[in-house]
């Protein structure tokens, strides 16, 4: 199976990056756009067969290294 | 009294602490890799500053889960004194043995520079060289050093007087929130912070503020 794994900052933790990164489209002309939050991708390749118990694996990884949890929050899609 | 320091690789400031460490107390300290399991009988143990593994992931998350860190949480949870410079804050937050996170720096810029330190609990092994409210130089070098931690936290650590420098005179080089500068573990035992004591210890380092960190601890060569 497979899982997409991806982490974002909390609501309410400043994001400098998005900030800039927000302030280079206005300036490459690209409106439109009243906020950037940027985060992190994990695509990760599972021997695991069953969906739950790899969804299960998958959220004790994200709990023990792949997030901060202090300053962030992650979303698991599981498919295969 | 002895010393010991952690080496990472990635870390390019263990040899200063070393220098550093060797010249106040008088003795080396113990240098132990990694992928040790243990650590000798020492009063302190330091993680010093670098890029460990790159910063890949975030700084400090894959160091923090070496296997020498199972070791460091056993001596911190027996008193033993641990002090983390830089990435050595980085990677004790990372291990959960100090509350918060370091981000990146707000002005999104590696700082390298001279800040001044204010002494906001002298009442400790790391700081009891210094006055209370003293302010003092202190160089860093980061670029991920802006603490946060929710309002929660922030207030438990300032009641608890566990903020032991915060940065003075609107020098805070980050963006930290309370302008926090170094944090105490509840014991008081473990002390991480981003500036570079040992990088300003002798008149060839133009002053000598960063001294009393370590003389404090260690005491001074006779």
């Amino acid at each position: 199976m497979k899982a997409r794994v991806t982490v974002t900052l909390k609501a309410g933790v400043l994001d400098p990056q998005g900030q800039a990164i927000e302030g280079s489209l206005k300036s490459l002309g690209l409106s439109g756009v009243s906020g950037v939050r940027q985060g992190k991708v994990f695509d990760l390749a599972l021997n695991e067969t069953d969906e739950s118990a790899a969804r299960a694996s998958v959220t004790t990884m994200c709990e023990k290294l792949l997030a901060n949890t202090v300053i962030e929050n992650y979303t698991i899609e599981i498919s295969d | 009294m002895k010393s010991a320091v952690i080496v990472f690789p990635g870390l390019n400031r263990d040899r200063d602490m070393i220098a550093a460490l060797t010249q106040i107390s008088g003795k080396a300290p113990a240098t132990v890799w990694h992928q040790d399991a243990e650590i000798p009988d020492v009063d302190l143990i330091v993680i010093p500053g670098g890029f460990s593994y790159g910063d890949y992931l975030r700084c400090g998350a894959i160091a923090a889960r070496s296997p020498i860190m199972d070791a460091v949480r056993a001596k911190a949870a027996s008193g033993v004194n641990i002090l983390g410079v830089c990435n050595g804050f980085q990677i004790l937050i990372e291990a959960g043995l100090l509350p918060g996170a370091l981000m990146r720096n707000m002005s999104l810029k590696f700082v390298c520079r001279d800040v001044k330190l204010e002494v906001v609990n002298a009442d400790t092994a790391f700081t009891r060289g210094y006055a209370q409210g003293q302010v003092f130089r202190c160089p860093v070098a980061h670029h991920d050093g802006n603490y946060f931690a929710d309002a929660e936290t922030v207030a438990r650590l300032e009641g608890e007087g566990r903020v032991a420098f915060s940065y003075a005179e609107g020098t805070n080089p980050n963006g930290s929130i309370n302008d926090i500068a170094g944090i105490f573990n509840e014991q008081k035992n473990v002390l991480g912070l981003m500036p570079h004591p040992e990088n300003l210890i002798e008149a060839a380092h133009g002053g000598d503020d960063g001294r009393a960190l370590f003389s404090g601890l260690l005491g001074e060569a006779a």
